[in-house]
C-alpha cells in the first residue's frame, strides 16, 4: 500500500472514532428533548402522545403505505408528469414495484439505471424523499427500542413502591401514557415526532452541508437536459446530468446507497474527486456509528454503548484488513500484481477496498467499484458483512437495532451461564424476547438461503447470471443477501430487471425490513413494561472485554455457521481455485 | 455418586424406557430431537433400498443419537422414580377413623375430603395431611425427613401440622384434614419427581425456543445445499489443468492461461450430497447435545433438591431460586445459635476476674436455661473452674422469678445473685452495699453494643458483670460473603431492638437487617424489594409467616412449621434447617448454568463438525485430479469422506452419553461474581467445545479405520 493510502485510511478511522461519540450525543439530544421542536408537528398534530408498540407500528405502516402509493404513482405516470426533460417512459409495473419497495425499505436496490429510467421528478420527489424518510424510519425505530430498553415503568424517584406488574402505569388499563414531565410513561415515544425530528434535525442539515461540498467538488445539480457533445473522434455523445448532488448526499448519510446514475459513485459526476470520495465514504458510516453512543446516553449505560461500538469496529477492521490484503494479492493465473479492472482507478485500490467494506458494513449499498470485480476474498468480506445482518454499524438506526437483537441472544446465553435468568440492562429476557430476537436474526437468513436456492434451481433465476461456477453462485447469493439485509449494493453481472428478481427481491426486501422492525418494536414494547433490577455482582456485566468477545462469538457463530457452506461454495472455493490458476 | 448413575436398577428400566420414548408423540415434545428422529426414519428408508455398510452404520448411529437422548431423560426420571417409590410407601395407609360428631367410623383413606376430622392413636399412621385440632402426640416423621428422633405435634401454635403417612408414636390426636384426596403434599411431590406433571420452566421454554430456531435455520442451510453444489457442478465443465505449466505461469507476468484439457464427466462420488449425508450434516449441526439433555437437566434439578431433603412443589421455584437477589433470614436459628451465651466477665473494681467467674458459675450451676449453662461453660473455659455438684455444696437454688428478675444460690452464709442491673442494684442496696459507678457504665456499654449484661453480686458486694451475647454461627460470615459475591443481599429479620440487631448484623456480616419486625413488616419488605426488581427468598415456619412466604418468589417453609406456612411456601425443608436456603439458591443457579454451559458447548462443537463434514462432502468439487481445493479444509486429515461423516455423527451421539453425568450432577459450582463464573464457563465449555470435537472426531476416525468400518 502506498503511504497516502495508509494515511487516508488512518484519517478515516480517526475521524470515525473521534466524531461518533459527538454524533451520538447529538442524536440523543434530538430524540430525548422533551419540549416540542419547531417543525416536528408537520406530519401529526399531537406529537406529545407516547405510543405503545402496536400504535408505533401502526403509524409506521401507515407512513410506509402512503409512501408506497406515492412512489408507485410517480414512477408509473412519470411520462405525463412535469420534470421529465428527457421524456423518459413510464416505469413498468414489476420494476416500479421493486423500486418502490427498495426505496421504502432503505435498501435502494436498483434494477435500473437512473439516467435511463427515472425522470428528475421521480428521482427528487419520489426516490429522494424516500431516501430521507426511510432513513428517518430506521432512526425512529432505533430510538423506540432504546426507549423501551431504558424505560423505568415505575419511577423510583416518585417514591412509588409496592407496585405489582399489573398496577404499573401502562396501556393495559386504558390510561394514555404521556410524554409530559411529571407523569411516568412506558411508551416508546411518538413515531411522527421521531420521524420528523430525524429528518429535520439530523438528515436535512447534514445533507445540505454535504451536497454543497459535493457541488463545489463538481457534482452536477441541475434541471437541464442531458448535455450533448462531440468527441475528438467526431462522434456524438450524450452526457447525463440532473439534480445529482442533493440525492448523493442523502444516499450516503441515510445509508440508502441508491445512485443517481447507473454506476453509482463510480460515475465521475457522482464522485468526481478524491475528497468527494473520502467524504462520501465517511458519510456512509458516520451517522450509523453515532447510534451506539446515542444508545449509551439515552439509557445511561455509556460503557455499554462503547462496547457495542467497539464490537462493530472490530468487525469492520477485520473485514477491512482482509479486503485490503486480498486486493493487494496478485492473481496467479494472470500474473498481474493488482487487479484494477472494475475498481476505482482514479483513487487507487485501497479506496475501493475501503468503500466496499464500508458500504456493505453499513447497509448502504453505494459503490465506487464493481463488487463483481473484487478479489474473491474481498467479495467474501462484502458478503459476510451483509449476511451477518447489517449490524457492523449497519443502516442508520437499523444497524443498532439489528445489533441489539444479537445482544439479546448473547445476554440470554451468558445469563444462563452465570446461573441467573438473563437480564439486559436490568430487564429480564424471557421466552417472548428470545422469540423476537430469534425471528429478527433468522428471518432474513432464511430468505437469503431460500432465494439463492430458487435462483440456482430455476431457469428464470439462472438466466440472469452472467458468469460461471462459484462466481455465478456468488452473484446469486450476493443479490439475495443484499436485498434481504436491505443493503442494496449489487455484485454486478446479475441482470436484475427480470420479473423473477423484481418480485423475488421485493419480497426479500420487505421481509428484511419489516421482518426485523416488527419483532424489534414488539421487543421494545415488552421491555418497556419490565422493571429494572439494579445491577449487582451477580448480574452479568455488559460493559467489558468479556462481553465484546462473547458478542462477537455469538454473531460469528449464529450468523456465520448458517452461511459457511454457501460461502464455501462461492467466494472461498473461488479464491482457492484462483490460487490454482482458475478464474471465472 | 457416579456409581449411582449407572446402577443396574436404574439402567435396565432406563433402557426399556428409552425405547418406549421413540413414540412420535413423545418425541414431538422436543423439536430438536424430533428432527433427528425424522432424519433417522429417512435414512432407514434409504438404507433398506441401498444397504451399504456406510448407510447401515449411519442409520444405526442416528438412531443411537435419539436413543441416547431418550436414555438421558429416562435415567433422570429413574432416579426420581426411586425416590417417588419411597414416598409412595407413605400412601399405603388403607383406612382412617373419621370423627363425625360423637361417632367414629372407619373409612378408606382415599375417601377423606378436606374438612373431615380423623383421630389417630399411638401406632397408627396418619391418613392425610392435616392440622392437629385437639391433643398432643409424638410423631415419627422419619419416613419423609429421614430424621429418626420423633417430633411433637400439638394443637394450636406452630407445631400443629401433620403429614399423611407419618406414624403417631404416643398419645392420641384429632386431626382436621386439609388436603383433597390425591392432592396431598406427598402426592404432588411424587408427580413432580416422576416428571409426569413436570411443566417446563420459563428459562427452559426460552432456551428451547432458541434451540428450535437454530434447528430451523439449519434445516434450510443444509436443505439448500444440494442445489448450491449442483449449480456449481453444472455450470462449469470439469477442467483438468496441466499442473506443471500452471506453476510456471504464476511466476511469469502476463502469462496466458495454460491450456486446459476439458472433460465433461464429473465424478459424482466425489461430491456427495445424497440424503443420508445431508441428514448426517444436519444432525451434527443442530444442537442435539443440549437438545437431548435439556429435560434431564430440568428433572435432575428437582431431584437434587429432594436429595437434600427439600420438597418442591413446582419446577419454576427451583429456577427462581437461582435468580434470588435478596435473602430474608430469621436471626434465631439461622444466623445465631438459638440462644444468648456468656462471652465475657467484666469484674467490678478491686475484684479479681476469677472471683467473679467463680461466683457466676456457682450462681448458675442450678440454672438449666441455655444462658445459665453458657455461664458455667465460660467459667470453665476461661478459668479452668470445674462444675461442681450442688448437693456437695449444701446450696439452695433461688430460681428466677419475673418479680425478682434475678436468680442465684445460697451457700451457707453467702448468697450469690445474678440478674438485670436494676434488680441487683435494689438487692445490693437492701443488703447495705453500694453499686459501683463503673459497673453501671459497664452494663450500659454492653447494652449499647447489643449484648445483655447480667450483674453478679455476693451479698452486699457487686462482683461484676457477665456479658451475654447472641452468638453468630461459625462460618456464617463466610457464607454471607460468598452470597455477596454471587450478588445476593442478605437481610436479617429479628424481633430484637434496633441496637441489638445492628450489632449482630455487623458481626454476622449481613447486608441489612429489620429490627422489631412484625409479619406485616416482612410482607411489606418483600413487596418493596420486588418493586425494585429483586427476587426475594425467605424461610418461615409460623402461620403469621404465611402471607410473606406466599409473596416471596421462593418461600421455604420448615417442616416443623404450621400447615398454613407449608401451604404458602413453594418449598418445604424436611430438615427444618433455615441455612439450607443457601444450598437451594446454589442448586437453582447450577441448573441454569448447566443449561447455558451445554448450549455453548453444543454450538461451539459445530465448528469442528463443519471441518469434518464439509471437506468430506465438497472435497471432490472442482477437482483437478483427485482432491479438489476444498479438501484443504480437512484439518484433521480424516481417512475418507465416509469415515469423516461417520466420525462426526458418532462423536455427536457419544457426547450425549458422555455428558449425562454432567447433566445430572450439574456443572461445578463455586460462589463467585458473574464475570468470574462466566469467564470460567466460557473457557471450559466454549473453548473446550471448540477443541474437544477435533480430538474426538479424529480418534473415532482412527478407530473406524483400524476396524475397517470407515
Amino acid at each position: 500500500m502506498k503511504t497516502d493510502d495508509v494515511l487516508e485510511l488512518l484519517l478515516y478511522l480517526a475521524l470515525l472514532i473521534g466524531l461518533a461519540p459527538f454524533i451520538g450525543r447529538y442524536l440523543a439530544w434530538v430524540f430525548q428533548v422533551e419540549r416540542p421542536l419547531p417543525g416536528e408537528k408537520l406530519m401529526a398534530g399531537d406529537t406529545s402522545r407516547s405510543m405503545n408498540w402496536p400504535q408505533y407500528l401502526k403509524a409506521l405502516l401507515l407512513f410506509h403505505g402512503i409512501g408506497f402509493v406515492v412512489l408507485m404513482l410517480l414512477q408509473m405516470l412519470q411520462a405525463k408528469l412535469p420534470g421529465n426533460p428527457q421524456s423518459l417512459a413510464n416505469v413498468p409495473f414489476p420494476l416500479a414495484l421493486n423500486t418502490a419497495i427498495s426505496f421504502l425499505t432503505n435498501t435502494n436496490w436498483q434494477a435500473y439505471s437512473g439516467e435511463a429510467t427515472m425522470s428528475y421528478l421521480t428521482q427528487m420527489l419520489g426516490l429522494g424523499v424516500q431516501n430521507f424518510l426511510s432513513a428517518a424510519t430506521g432512526m425512529a425505530v432505533a430510538a423506540a427500542l432504546v426507549r423501551g430498553l431504558g424505560e423505568r415503568p415505575s419511577r423510583s424517584s416518585s417514591g412509588q413502591v409496592g407496585v405489582s406488574p399489573a398496577d404499573s402505569p401502562c396501556d393495559r388499563d386504558g390510561r394514555e401514557p404521556s410524554l409530559r414531565p411529571g407523569r411516568s410513561f412506558s411508551g416508546l415515544g411518538n413515531f411522527w415526532r421521531d420521524v420528523s425530528r430525524a429528518t429535520i434535525y439530523v438528515l436535512l442539515p447534514l445533507s445540505i452541508l454535504l451536497s454543497l461540498v459535493l457541488v463545489q467538488q463538481g457534482v452536477p445539480q441541475t434541471f437541464d437536459v442531458f448535455a450533448s457533445a462531440t468527441t475528438l473522434e467526431g462522434s456524438a455523445q450524450v452526457i447525463p446530468l440532473g439534480p445529482a448532488a442533493s440525492q448523493i448526499a442523502i444516499k450516503q448519510l441515510g445509508t440508502n446507497g441508491g445512485g443517481f446514475f447507473g454506476v453509482n459513485s463510480a460515475h465521475p459526476f457522482e464522485n468526481p474527486t478524491r475528497l468527494s470520495n473520502f467524504l462520501q465514504c465517511f458519510a456512509i458510516l458516520a451517522l450509523a456509528a453515532g447510534f451506539p453512543f446515542m444508545f449509551g446516553r439515552m439509557t445511561g449505560h455509556r460503557r455499554h454503548g462503547w462496547c457495542l461500538f467497539a464490537t462493530m469496529l472490530v468487525l469492520l477492521l477485520t473485514g477491512l484488513g482482509a479486503a485490503l490484503w486480498a486486493e493487494h494479492q496478485s492473481n496467479p493465473s494472470l500474473g498481474v500484481l493488482t487487479m484494477l479492472e472494475g475498481k476505482e482507478t482514479r483513487f487507487g485500490i485501497a479506496d475501493s477496498a475501503l468503500w466496499a467494506t464500508a458500504t456493505t458494513a453499513a447497509s448502504n449499498g453505494s459503490v465506487n467499484a464493481m463488487h463483481d470485480s473484487l478479489m474473491p476474498l474481498s467479495g467474501l468480506v462484502a458478503l459476510v458483512n451483509m449476511l451477518l445482518g447489517e449490524i457492523i454499524f449497519g443502516g442508520v438506526g437499523s444497524g443498532l437495532y439489528g445489533m441489539i437483537m444479537f445482544v439479546v441472544l448473547t445476554v440470554f446465553l451468558a445469563g444462563l451461564m452465570v446461573g441467573r435468568t438473563p437480564e439486559y440492562l436490568g430487564k429480564r429476557i424471557e421466552a417472548r424476547e428470545v422469540i423476537c430476537a430469534a425471528v429478527a436474526v433468522i428471518l432474513p437468513s432464511l430468505v437469503v438461503l431460500i432465494g439463492t436456492a430458487l435462483s440456482v434451481l430455476s431457469e428464470a433465476g439462472r438466466a440472469s447470471l452472467t458468469n460461471a461456477g462459484p462466481h455465478a453462485f456468488s452473484e446469486a447469493l450476493y443479490a439475495w443477501a443484499s436485498a434481504a439485509n436491505n443493503n442494496g449494493s449489487a455484485f454486478g453481472g446479475l441482470n436484475a430487471n427480470t420479473p423473477f428478481y423484481n418480485y423475488g427481491l421485493s419480497f426479500a426486501m420487505l421481509v428484511g425490513r419489516f421482518g426485523v422492525i416488527v419483532p424489534t418494536l414488539m421487543l421494545a414494547g415488552r421491555m418497556a413494561q419490565k422493571r429494572i433490577a439494579e445491577p449487582g455482582p451477580g448480574t452479568f456485566p455488559t460493559d467489558g472485554g468479556l462481553f465484546i468477545v462473547l458478542l462477537l462469538g455469538v454473531i460469528l457463530i449464529v450468523g456465520g455457521l448458517t452461511f459457511l457452506p454457501a460461502l464455501t461454495l462461492g467466494p472461498i472455493v473461488e479464491h482457492m481455485l484462483m490460487n490454482n490458476g482458475r478464474t471465472f | 455418586m457416579t456409581s449411582s448413575f449407572y446402577s443396574k436398577e436404574l439402567l435396565i428400566p432406563a433402557f426399556w424406557s428409552s425405547l418406549r420414548k421413540l413414540d412420535p408423540r413423545w418425541q414431538w415434545r422436543n423439536p430438536v430431537m424430533f428432527t433427528v428422529w425424522l432424519g433417522s426414519i429417512a435414512t432407514t428408508i434409504v438404507t433398506t433400498v441401498e444397504p451399504t455398510l456406510f448407510h447401515i452404520q449411519l442409520t444405526a448411529w442416528l438412531w443411537f443419537t435419539v436413543l441416547f437422548a431418550n436414555f438421558a431423560e429416562a435415567i433422570a426420571e429413574g432416579r426420581g422414580k426411586a425416590q417417588a417409590a419411597e414416598l409412595r410407601k407413605l400412601r399405603e395407609v388403607q383406612s382412617a377413623r373419621r370423627v363425625q360428631g360423637d361417632v367414629i367410623d372407619a373409612v378408606a383413606a382415599a375417601d377423606l375430603v378436606k374438612g373431615d376430622t380423623i383421630v389417630c392413636e399411638a401406632g397408627e399412621i396418619i391418613a392425610a395431611d392435616g392440622e392437629v385440632i385437639l391433643g398432643i402426640a409424638t410423631v415419627d416423621e422419619s419416613a419423609i425427613t429421614g430424621e429418626s428422633a420423633p417430633v411433637i405435634r400439638e394443637s394450636g401454635g406452630d407445631r400443629c401440622a401433620v403429614t399423611g403417612g407419618t406414624r403417631v408414636l404416643s398419645d392420641r390426636i384429632f386431626i382436621r384434614v386439609t388436603s383433597e384426596p390425591g392432592q396431598s403434599f406427598v402426592d404432588r411431590m411424587i408427580s413432580l419427581i416422576e416428571g409426569a406433571r413436570r411443566q417446563r420452566t420459563p428459562n427452559e421454554i426460552a432456551l428451547s425456543i432458541l434451540l428450535t430456531s437454530l434447528t430451523l435455520v439449519f434445516v434450510f442451510a443444509v436443505g439448500t445445499l444440494p442445489s448450491f453444489v449442483n449449480f456449481g457442478e453444472r455450470s462449469v465443465p470439469v477442467v483438468n489443468w496441466d499442473r506443471d505449466r500452471l506453476d510456471h505461469a504464476s511466476d511469469a507476468v502476463g502469462a496466458r492461461r495454460p491450456e486446459a484439457q476439458i472433460t465433461t464427466e464429473t465424478d459424482r462420488s466425489l461430491v456427495d450430497t445424497s440424503l443420508p449425508v445431508l441428514i448426517a450434516l444436519f444432525v451434527c449441526l443442530i444442537p442435539t447435545t443440549i437438545g437431548g439433555l435439556l429435560s434431564a437437566i430440568g428433572i435432575s434439578g428437582i431431584d437434587r433438591l429432594v436429595r437434600r431433603n427439600v420438597l418442591v412443589t413446582s419446577g419454576r421455584a427451583v429456577e427462581a431460586a437461582g435468580d434470588i437477589s435478596v435473602l430474608l433470614l430469621d436471626k434465631t436459628g439461622t444466623i445465631t445459635l438459638g440462644n444468648r451465651m456468656a462471652v465475657a466477665f467484666h469484674p467490678a473494681p478491686d475484684v479479681d476476674e476469677k472471683t467473679l467467674a467463680e461466683a457466676a458459675q456457682l450462681s448458675s450451676l442450678a440454672d438449666e436455661t441455655p444462658e445459665g449453662r453458657s455461664v458455667v461453660v465460660l467459667a470453665k473455659e476461661r478459668h479452668g473452674l470445674r462444675g461442681r455438684e450442688l448437693h456437695e455444696l449444701d446450696a439452695t437454688f433461688i430460681p428466677f422469678t419475673a418479680q425478682a428478675r434475678m436468680s442465684g444460690v445460697d451457700l451457707g452464709t453467702r448468697s450469690l445473685r445474678k440478674g438485670a442491673g436494676e434488680a441487683i442494684k435494689a438487692w445490693v442496696k437492701s443488703n447495705g452495699g453500694a453499686f459501683p459507678e463503673l459497673v453501671d457504665q459497664c452494663t450500659k456499654s454492653i447494652a449499647q453494643s447489643g449484648g445483655t449484661p447480667l450483674v453478679v453480686a455476693d451479698g452486699a458486694q457487686v462482683l461484676g458483670v457477665i456479658e451475654l451475647k447472641d452468638v453468630v454461627k461459625g462460618g456464617i460470615r463466610e457464607r454471607f460473603a460468598q452470597l455477596r459475591q454471587m450478588g445476593i443481599r442478605t437481610v436479617m429479620i429479628t424481633g430484637d431492638n434496633p441496637l441489638t440487631a445492628a450489632s449482630i448484623a455487623a458481626e454476622a456480616g449481613v447486608d441489612d437487617f429489620m429490627a422489631e419486625a412484625t409479619p406485616e413488616d416482612k410482607l411489606r419488605r418483600i413487596r418493596d424489594e420486588q418493586a425494585k426488581g429483586q427476587l426475594v427468598a425467605m424461610t418461615g415456619d409460623g402461620t403469621n409467616d404465611a402471607p410473606a412466604l406466599a409473596q416471596a418468589d421462593v418461600g421455604v417453609a420448615m417442616n416443623t412449621g404450621t400447615q398454613a406456612a407449608r401451604e404458602a411456601g413453594n418449598m418445604v425443608d424436611l430438615d427444618s434447617n433455615p441455612t439450607k436456603l443457601i444450598e437451594i439458591v446454589e442448586i437453582g443457579k447450577q441448573l441454569l448454568m448447566t443449561r447455558g454451559a451445554l448450549t455453548t458447548f453444543s454450538i461451539a462443537n459445530d465448528v469442528a463438525k463443519y471441518f469434518a463434514i464439509l471437506p468430506a462432502m465438497f472435497g471432490g468439487l472442482y477437482a483437478l485430479s483427485g482432491d479438489g481445493p476444498l479438501k484443504s479444509f480437512d484439518l484433521m486429515h480424516l481417512h475418507s469422506p465416509q469415515s469423516a461423516i461417520l466420525s462426526a455423527v458418532i462423536f455427536n451421539a457419544l457426547i450425549i452419553i458422555a455428558l449425562i453425568p454432567l447433566a445430572l450432577k450439574g456443572v461445578a459450582y463455586r460462589a463467585a461474581g458473574a464475570a468470574v463464573v462466566l469467564r470460567r464457563n466460557l473457557l471450559i465449555y466454549g473453548l473446550g467445545g471448540l477443541l474437544v470435537p477435533f480430538v474426538g472426531i479424529k480418534l473415532i476416525d482412527l478407530l473406524l479405520t483400524l476396524t475397517q468400518l470407515g
